[in-house]
């Protein structure tokens, strides 16, 4: 009878397995066993580790730690518990009520099945949809294995990146939820085995430079236990667009958080991150800048689309990203400003 | 499969826990079935975990890797939920975790213990069928069949959200927290993680909506 865990070269390898309640033990299991990895959701994990792109020796599950609520900060942000369910983050009241961008992006994301599953620590550390990162039957992939080329750079490239990629690789990250929350300058907060830490999520993922395998600032014995999100001044000014190869369920081409805090038609301020066109969720400050102070129009909305794109670096297939990342922007803004 | 070579020596146990209830006899209400596998040769870890599928608990040891999918279909015997693609982009493996519906091949066995696990199997009252497999039936919700038990688990939950007032990518005002209205547009978005390959999508929406009106 055969063993259900796969089949021939594509089979999960065998590993440990260990349930911790608490972080300290977390933190401690982890810098125990070097290459094991957290289990949280496992929906890009499991898969993963389906197709043998991970091989951790042990699981560590962190299900069962209490850092699943969604509260109300002092000084009027949310923390939102890293192991709470993308699910239950978009629904949350608070979040519903106050970070309508949040909600959106999350929703716009995956399938409902998925989002029971995904945490929002999960979410963060998210790997590409690069296929030949994901199959392992291709056999170029720096981020995969470092050193051994990117097949991507002259191969399907359709959805990869046009802004921060260098000549080891073009991935892209492929969140929704991390795209919101780079508009909404959230902190993660991580522990460790020398006590917390918060990283600006600006800096928590990466751009590929030389070594594409590392996604994330996040020290491999480090736990998200948190992320904080500021008081938001945007409320329902916002708005999360997704373009996409199909109607639902599918990954973002390129997608836009466009945050606004307007006073009588004027911006006080704006937040303008894209997804679907970088290695990491790609905040453009320079259009932030060039919408500050000004008075709500189409054409300064069509000034900041292009100063966003001014550096993007499309490749022989996916230089239409440039021109559809500008009208998803100039969308974005009209509707969040109120004048769609 | 790499594995046919190793045997697994299993033996199944069962143990019916029968109570009385009521004037007329007797009814079960817990089975207890006892699956033992000698450990694997190259096999990390074999764990012991108790799932409590459809009300009976199943005390299962395995290794670690098996999902909770192929813990249903080829443990337990409970081949209703379906292997499609079984890397969580098709929607025929959902299944109903402590009420919310999840990928089970995404979803690891040992994970489950104490979890109130729903299959396909589990909603009817015997001979007296789930109200939504009645719609599927009514609206002819598939043509092969292959995804319906995954499309059924998902939209008893699916009608579950809407009662409690979730919000989907298409619902217009976020602020608006009581029970959704259940249009066309929003069952789409709602079963969007179930694919019909025999493309019944027009009957699995109506036979949502009518569900939906009913329950």
């Amino acid at each position: 009878m055969p063993f259900y865990v796969g089949s021939g070269e594509h089979s999960m390898n065998p590993f440990e397995y260990q349930q911790v309640d608490e972080p300290a033990t977390a933190v401690d299991a982890i810098s125990r066993w070097r290459g094991s990895k957290f289990l949280a959701g496992g929906t890009n994990l499991i898969d993963l580790m389906k197709n043998t792109v991970e091989q951790p020796p042990k699981l560590i599950d962190i299900n069962h730690i209490p850092l699943r609520g969604i509260e109300q900060t002092p000084d009027g942000g949310v923390k939102l518990g890293a192991l709470a369910r993308n699910s239950d983050t978009a629904n949350h009241p608070l979040i519903r009520k106050n970070y309508p961008l949040l909600s959106q992006a999350i929703l716009s994301g995956a399938s409902p099945q998925l989002r029971n599953m995904a945490t929002n620590g999960g979410n963060l550390l998210q790997r590409t949809r690069c296929p030949y990162f994901m199959d392992p039957a291709f056999s170029r992939c720096n981020k995969r294995t470092p050193g051994s080329g990117c097949s991507a750079l002259e191969g399907f490239h359709e959805n990869h990146a046009i802004l921060g990629a260098s000549d080891q690789c073009i991935a892209t990250h492929p969140s929704d939820m991390c795209v919101a929350l780079a508009a909404l300058e959230a902190k993660v907060r991580v522990r460790g085995p020398k006590g917390e830490r918060i990283i600006a999520i600006g800096d928590f993922h990466r751009l590929p430079g030389t070594t594409p395998q590392i996604d994330t600032t996040l020290m491999p014995d480090e736990l998200i236990v948190s992320i904080d999100l500021p008081p938001s001044p945007y409320g329902s000014h916002s708005h999360y667009l997704k373009i996409r190869e199909r109607t639902s369920y599918a990954f973002a081409l390129v997608s836009v958080a466009a945050a606004i805090d307007v006073d009588s038609g004027w911006i006080r301020g704006a937040r303008l991150a894209l997804g679907g066109v970088a290695h990491k969720p790609w905040r453009v400050e320079a259009a932030e800048a060039a919408l500050a102070g000004q008075k709500l129009s189409i054409s300064l909305f069509e000034q900041a689309a292009s100063r966003a794109l001014s550096g993007a670096r499309p490749r022989r297939d996916n230089t239409y990203k440039v021109e559809m990342a500008k009208r998803a922007i100039i969308r974005a803004l009209t509707i969040a400003g109120g004048l769609a | 499969m790499i594995d046919c070579k190793l045997s697994r020596r299993d033996f199944v146990k069962t143990v019916g826990y029968f109570t009385g209830a009521g004037a007329l006899g007797l009814q079960l209400i817990s089975v207890e079935t006892i699956v033992e596998c000698a450990p694997l040769e190259f096999s990390a870890s074999a764990h012991t975990v108790e799932l409590t599928v459809n009300g009976l608990v199943h005390k299962l040891t395995m290794d670690t890797r098996v999902t909770l999918l192929d813990a249903l279909r080829e443990y337990l015997k409970l081949t209703g939920t379906k292997k499609g693609c079984d890397h969580g982009q098709c929607g025929a493996c959902t299944v109903l975790v402590n009420g919310r519906r999840i990928n089970s091949c995404l979803s690891l066995a040992v994970t489950h213990q104490g979890d109130q696990i729903t299959t396909i199997e589990g909603l009817s009252g015997g001979e007296e069928l789930h109200p939504l497999q009645t719609a599927f039936i009514e609206h002819d919700g598939f043509q092969c069949g292959y995804c319906t038990p995954g499309q059924i688990c998902s939209a008893v939950a699916l009608l579950e959200e809407a009662r409690r007032g979730d919000a989907s990518f298409v619902t217009q005002d976020l602020a608006h927290t009581g029970r959704v209205e259940l249009t066309p547009e929003e069952i789409r978005e709602r079963m969007s993680g179930n694919i019909c390959r025999c493309g019944a999508y027009p009957g699995i929406v109506q036979a949502v909506q009518t569900a939906s009106r009913t329950l």
